[in-house]
């Protein structure tokens, strides 16, 4: 397949997740790419607007349901706003997938510890949605998730239903509760002590802003988590996808290519040193 | 003759330029424009900058006219040969509405005319290796740049007469071209040492059939690129630089460099290796048709690392720490080896003259050289 080259996909359902952040659901219009097209969980595309330009955005839905690609979209910049303005039948292009996921193999058979901040939650729904999915092949899952003010919460629905998930605990955290509020108020981190798994055999996913990634890494390290055990999902301005633009660099990684999701092993010599 | 070094008569290089062109090649070559040496379609070689000198230093970059009969007694111009296969603005594809309103995206089909390029120095092929393994050798390829790497036809002349700016002897990519091309010229006073480096570079050594170089020219020769290598002032610390660069990343001179630059990116312009792009699109005012391009950019822009709502380098010291950090330290881990070839560039072509060997030295002067 052409490095560069999008294919035309359809809108096939819209849905408004909350002010300003809605999905996509794609669909190649183009049978053959239906069935050539695959990817992992945590991989991301490149999505085209006429005349607009391209962003890169990562896909929630399950690599199973490889013919309808979830992409969740907040409306921060030139071509997300335009992108959300877009109704159901709408075309635009996409090419990908680009980048490594999650580890979900090396998570096999192991605790999951899954910590979100803001709008981190949605790289890793693709993770979540895989381990329930797959549920048996994992241990304990425990997904925390980290919002500045309880308003800013979203799917407070889906994380209602994976706790009913066996051996799922959900953790919702807010910097700042109103009064109806049911989760935990204060610093995501400070959630550490609930969590359940074993610290010889977890694997920890981490995505959000890189200030809560930081904290975050820490204090699993003090819990004793490995750094090889720690995953994090980073984000840089993406051009191309394939490791050639530039702009996505991170010290010696290409966000693009060699993540998004690193082994925070691999990248803690820069990770959240600014103008990194 | 059958010798690996022949000579080629002063009067007989147009006999090259006739033969590449014979064979269907787009001879490309160094000449004087708007006060520099620049490449350029040449069909003669009466276009090459005859008896032209350069003199480069921090920031500075002249040219003389002398009475020399030499056509290469210069260092270089701005160019290397990345504009030729990175090209400094492209169109990837567009993307056109038919008539039933579906989006048809057509890619771009790069030329590929075959192109014969005179006049290449050693630190320029280094860069191309580098830019080779940056568009081919990863893990995509980059159809545009293949497209034209593969017509080219090379012929390197070394450099003998190196600007107070260069310092290719310590990065060890020159003065003399020794990987990558087709032919390797080395420019005596009445004529050229000529090496092939290529089944087709021997071909055309054949085909012009050339006398074997004497002695009494390949020791002129010889003298002439030892001296090109003495006379370099300046040099960079070998090796990898990573663990020093990246153990110095509050160093004071980042601050110190960051009050001088201008974030121009004049450097990154005229850097062989410099790779850095965008990506954008240019829509038709008729609404149907968008084109996508890709320009040059710099890591020394202001957008070059935004992000939505932020730039992850918002002031100068990031970006130029961010710039040399790269060339120097992490592209060992990237390439296998630095980004710089010691092509001095950046120094003369700085409107302030910051000079890149210095830099370095001050940001791990804690005992590296």
């Amino acid at each position: 397949m052409h490095t560069y080259q999008p294919h035309e996909v359809r809108i096939i359902e819209r849905i408004e997740e909350s002010p300003g952040l809605i999905t996509l659901r794609l669909q190649f219009t183009d049978e053959d790419m239906r069935l050539q097209y695959s990817f992992e969980a945590g991989q991301f595309n490149m999505l085209y607007l006429f005349g607009v330009g391209e962003i890169a955005i990562s896909i929630v839905s399950d690599p199973k349901d490889d013919r309808i690609l979830d992409h969740t979209i907040r409306s921060v910049g030139r071509v997300s706003n335009a992108l959300s303005s877009l109704r159901e039948g709408d075309t635009l292009g996409i090419r990908g997938p680009y980048g490594r996921g999650w580890p979900m193999k090396e998570a096999e058979q192991k605790d999951v510890v899954i910590m979100t901040g803001g709008l981190g939650c949605a790289p890793v729904v693709s993770a979540i949605n895989y381990i329930s999915n797959r549920r048996e092949r994992y241990g304990h899952l425990n997904i925390v998730q980290g919002v500045k003010h309880s308003s800013d919460m979203i799917w407070k629905d889906r994380y209602d239903q994976w706790q009913t998930m066996p051996m799922t605990n959900v953790f919702l955290s807010a910097d700042r509760g109103d009064a109806l509020w049911p989760g935990h108020v204060g610093r995501v981190t400070e959630l550490v002590d609930k969590l359940e798994f074993d610290i010889e055999r977890v694997i920890v996913m981490l995505c959000g802003p890189e200030p809560m990634i930081k904290v975050a890494v820490s204090s699993m390290l003090d819990a004793g988590v490995a750094p090889g055990d720690i995953w994090i999902s980073m984000e840089r301005n993406m051009q191309c996808a394939a490791g050639h633009c530039g702009h996505c660099q991170f010290g010696e990684s290409y966000v693009c290519k060699d993540g998004p999701v690193f082994c925070y092993e691999k990248v803690s010599h820069l990770c959240c040193i600014k103008g990194f | 003759m059958n010798t690996d070094i022949a000579f080629l008569p002063r009067e007989r290089l147009q006999d090259l330029l006739t033969s590449l062109q014979g064979e269907g090649f787009r001879c490309v070559g160094p000449v004087e424009k708007d006060g520099a040496i620049v490449f350029s379609d040449i069909s003669s070689i009466n276009e090459l900058p005859v008896g032209v000198t350069d003199r480069q230093s921090p920031g500075h970059y002249r040219l003389n006219h002398t009475e020399d009969k030499r056509y290469f007694a210069w260092a270089n111009g701005p160019q290397a040969l990345k504009p030729m296969l990175f090209r400094s603005r492209e169109l990837l594809w567009t993307c056109e509405k038919d008539e039933t309103g579906k989006l048809v995206f057509k890619v771009a089909e790069p030329e590929i005319e075959p192109k014969a390029v005179i006049g290449v120095r050693s630190c320029d092929l280094a860069a191309l290796h580098l830019q080779d393994k940056h568009f081919l050798q990863s893990d995509y390829k980059d159809p545009y740049y293949l497209a034209r790497r593969q017509k080219l036809f090379l012929v390197a002349v070394n450099c003998t007469h190196p600007a107070s700016t260069c310092f290719c002897a310590s990065t060890g990519d020159g003065p003399r071209a020794s990987y990558g091309f087709d032919l390797a010229l080395t420019e005596l006073s009445d004529g050229f040492i000529v090496e092939a480096h290529s089944d087709p570079g021997m071909e055309q050594i054949q085909k012009l059939a050339l006398e074997d170089a004497d002695t009494d020219q390949i020791i002129e020769a010889e003298e002439l690129l030892h001296n090109a290598k003495a006379v370099q002032t300046r040099e960079i610390p070998g090796g990898n630089l990573y663990e020093q660069l990246f153990s110095r990343l509050e160093h004071p001179q980042w601050d110190d460099v960051a009050s001088r630059c201008l974030a121009c990116g004049n450097c990154t312009a005229v850097c062989p290796t410099c790779f850095c792009h965008n990506q954008h699109d240019v829509p038709d005012l008729n609404g149907d048709s968008s084109g996508h391009y890709r320009e040059w950019d710099s890591c020394f822009s202001v957008e070059h690392s935004y992000i939505h709502g932020l730039q992850v380098r918002d002031d100068i010291r990031s970006r130029y720490r961010q710039w040399l950090t790269h060339k120097l330290g992490s592209w060992h881990l990237q390439y296998g080896r630095s980004g710089c070839v010691g092509c001095g560039r950046c120094i003369s072509w700085c409107p302030v003259g910051i000079d890149i060997t210095k830099e370095v030295v001050a940001v791990c002067e804690d005992g590296i050289l």
